[in-house]
C-alpha cells in the first residue's frame, strides 16, 4: 500500500503497475523518478531498474541452473536436477523437431533459452503482488514491479531479438535479392502489384515481433492488474480469488512462455524457407 | 507504505496456494520425473544384466568347446590304442597259426619218410627173398625164413 492511511484504489493500482526508473529528467537530470509523471517526463532515455534486474536475475538463475546440472550430468541414472532439466530440454527440443524445418544450430538453444527464461519471468507474479513493493519501500525504494514480463520493454526486447535473427536469416538464406523479391512478388506474382505486395508483406513481417511482444506483455499485464484489484479487498476474502486467480495462472505461465517459444522459432522456420 | 491487513490476506492466499500446489500440482510432476527416473534405471539394469548374461554364455559355450575338444582327442587315443592293439593281436595270431602249420607240416613230412622207409622196407625185403631164391633156386621155404627175413628187414 502506497503512502498514508487513506490510499484510493486508483493510486494502489497506478503505484503496483509503476516501474523504478532511472533516467535523464529534464528538472533533476539523472535521477530516480519519484512518480509516474517524472518517468514520463524522463521520455525515452531512462531504464525500469526493477525490470532489468529481476530479468537479469531470472537469466543467471537459469543460467546457474542448467550450468549446474550440465556439469553433474551422467549417463547413468541422473538426479532430480538432472531428470528435471533433461525433461524440459527434451520438451524444448521435440518443440523444435516439430516446428522448425531447417537445418540451424542455433535454434535449439534460442528456444531454450526463451523458453525458460520466460518461464521464470512470468513465474515472479505468483509472488503476491505486496512483498516485494513493500519489503522495497522498507528499504527506501519507492517502486519495484518485479515481473519483467508486465513491461512492454522486456517483451518487445526479446521480440526484437528474435526479428534481428528473422531479418538475418532471411537475408542468409535467401540473399538479398531473394528476400526482396519473396517481398515484393507474393503472394500476387505480377509486375503491376509490387508496391501492394511490399506494403502488405512489409505489414506482416512487422507485425511478427510486436504481436509476439504485445500477446506475452498483454496475457501478463492483465493477470497483473487483476491480483491487484483482488488485493484491494477485505483481507479475509482475498483468497477466495486469489487462489484460484493464481492457480489459472500455474497454466498461463506455462503458455505464454510457450506460445512466445514455439510462434519465434516458427517464424524463424519461415524465415529459412524459400517461397 | 505502510503494513496493513492486505498483506495478511494476500499471505493466506499465498499459502493456501502453496499448498494447492504441495498437493495437487507437485505429486504429478514428481510421479512424472520418478517415473522417467526408474525407467533409466531399469533400463541400465537390464542392459548391464544382458551384457553379464552374455559374458557368462560366452564362458560356457568356451567350456563346453573345451570339454568336448578334449573329449574327442580323448576317443581318438582310444581309437589309436585300441587299433595299435588289434594290429598285436592280428600279428600274434598270425605268428601262432604260422607255427601250427610249420609244425603240422613237420608232422606230416615224418609221417611221410616213416611211411616211405616202411614201404623201402619191406620192398627189401621182398626183394632180398627175391634174390636169395634166385640164389639159391627155390631151396628155402618162404615159410620156413619168413621170420629171418622179418627180422632182416626190421634192422633195415
Amino acid at each position: 500500500m502506497a503512502a498514508g492511511n487513506e490510499v484510493s484504489p486508483t493510486y494502489y493500482i497506478q503505484h503496483h503497475l509503476q516501474n523504478l526508473t532511472f533516467g535523464n529528467h529534464p528538472e533533476n537530470g539523472w535521477s530516480l523518478a519519484s512518480s509516474a509523471e517524472e518517468a514520463r517526463e524522463m521520455g525515452f532515455w531512462a531504464v525500469h531498474l526493477d525490470t532489468m534486474g529481476w530479468s537479469i536475475a531470472m537469466g543467471l538463475l537459469f543460467i546457474w541452473l542448467f550450468r549446474k546440472a550440465g556439469k553433474i550430468a551422467t549417463t547413468g541414472v541422473p538426479g532430480n536436477l538432472q531428470n528435471a532439466v533433461e525433461m524440459v530440454f527434451e520438451f524444448v527440443e521435440s518443440m523444435v523437431q516439430g516446428a522448425f524445418h531447417g537445418r540451424n544450430p542455433l535454434i535449439a538453444p534460442l528456444a531454450l533459452t526463451l523458453f525458460v527464461w520466460i518461464l521464470l519471468m512470468n513465474t515472479l507474479k505468483i509472488i503476491p503482488v505486496d512483498y516485494f513493493p513493500e519489503l522495497f519501500a522498507r528499504l527506501g525504494v519507492d517502486y519495484m514491479k518485479i515481473v519483467p514480463t508486465t513491461d512492454p520493454n522486456a517483451t518487445l526486447g526479446m521480440a526484437l531479438g528474435v526479428f534481428c535473427l528473422i531479418l538475418y536469416y532471411s537475408i542468409k538464406m535467401k540473399g538479398v535479392g531473394g528476400f526482396a523479391k519473396e517481398l515484393s512478388l507474393t503472394p500476387f506474382n505480377h509486375w503491376a502489384l509490387i508496391p501492394f505486395n511490399l506494403l502488405l508483406e512489409i505489414i506482416a513481417l512487422l507485425v511478427k515481433p510486436f504481436s509476439l511482444a504485445m500477446r506475452l506483455f498483454g496475457n501478463m499485464f492483465a493477470g497483473e492488474v487483476i491480483f491487484i484489484l483482488i488485493a484491494m479487498l477485505p483481507f479475509w476474502a482475498i483468497w477466495l480469488l486469489d487462489v484460484p486467480w493464481a492457480i489459472f495462472h500455474i497454466l498461463i505461465v506455462t503458455l505464454q512462455a510457450f506460445i512466445f517459444t514455439v510462434l519465434s522459432v516458427v517464424y524463424l522456420s519461415s524465415a529459412h524457407e524459400h517461397h | 507504505m505502510n503494513i496493513n491487513m492486505t498483506l495478511i490476506g494476500q499471505t493466506i492466499a499465498f499459502a493456501i496456494f502453496v499448498w494447492f500446489c504441495i498437493k495437487y500440482v507437485w505429486p504429478p510432476i514428481s510421479n512424472a520425473l520418478h517415473e522417467r527416473q526408474k525407467k533409466i534405471a531399469d533400463g541400465l539394469d537390464a542392459a548391464s544384466r544382458a551384457s553379464r548374461d552374455l559374458e557368462v554364455a560366452q564362458e560356457q559355450a568356451e567350456q563346453t568347446l573345451r570339454e568336448s575338444k578334449e573329449q574327442a582327442s580323448q576317443i581318438l587315443e582310444q581309437a589309436n590304442k585300441r587299433s595299435a592293439q588289434i594290429v598285436e593281436e592280428a600279428r600274434e595270431q598270425a605268428r601262432a597259426e604260422g607255427e601250427r602249420l610249420v609244425a603240422s607240416a613237420r608232422s606230416e613230412i615224418e609221417q611221410e619218410v616213416n611211411r616211405a622207409k616202411e614201404d623201402l622196407r619191406s620192398q627189401v625185403s621182398h626183394l632180398a627173398i627175391i634174390g636169395a631164391e634166385r640164389v639159391l633156386e627155390a631151396s628155402v621155404d618162404e615159410q620156413a625164413h619168413r621170420k629171418l627175413l622179418d627180422e632182416l628187414a626190421a634192422e633195415l
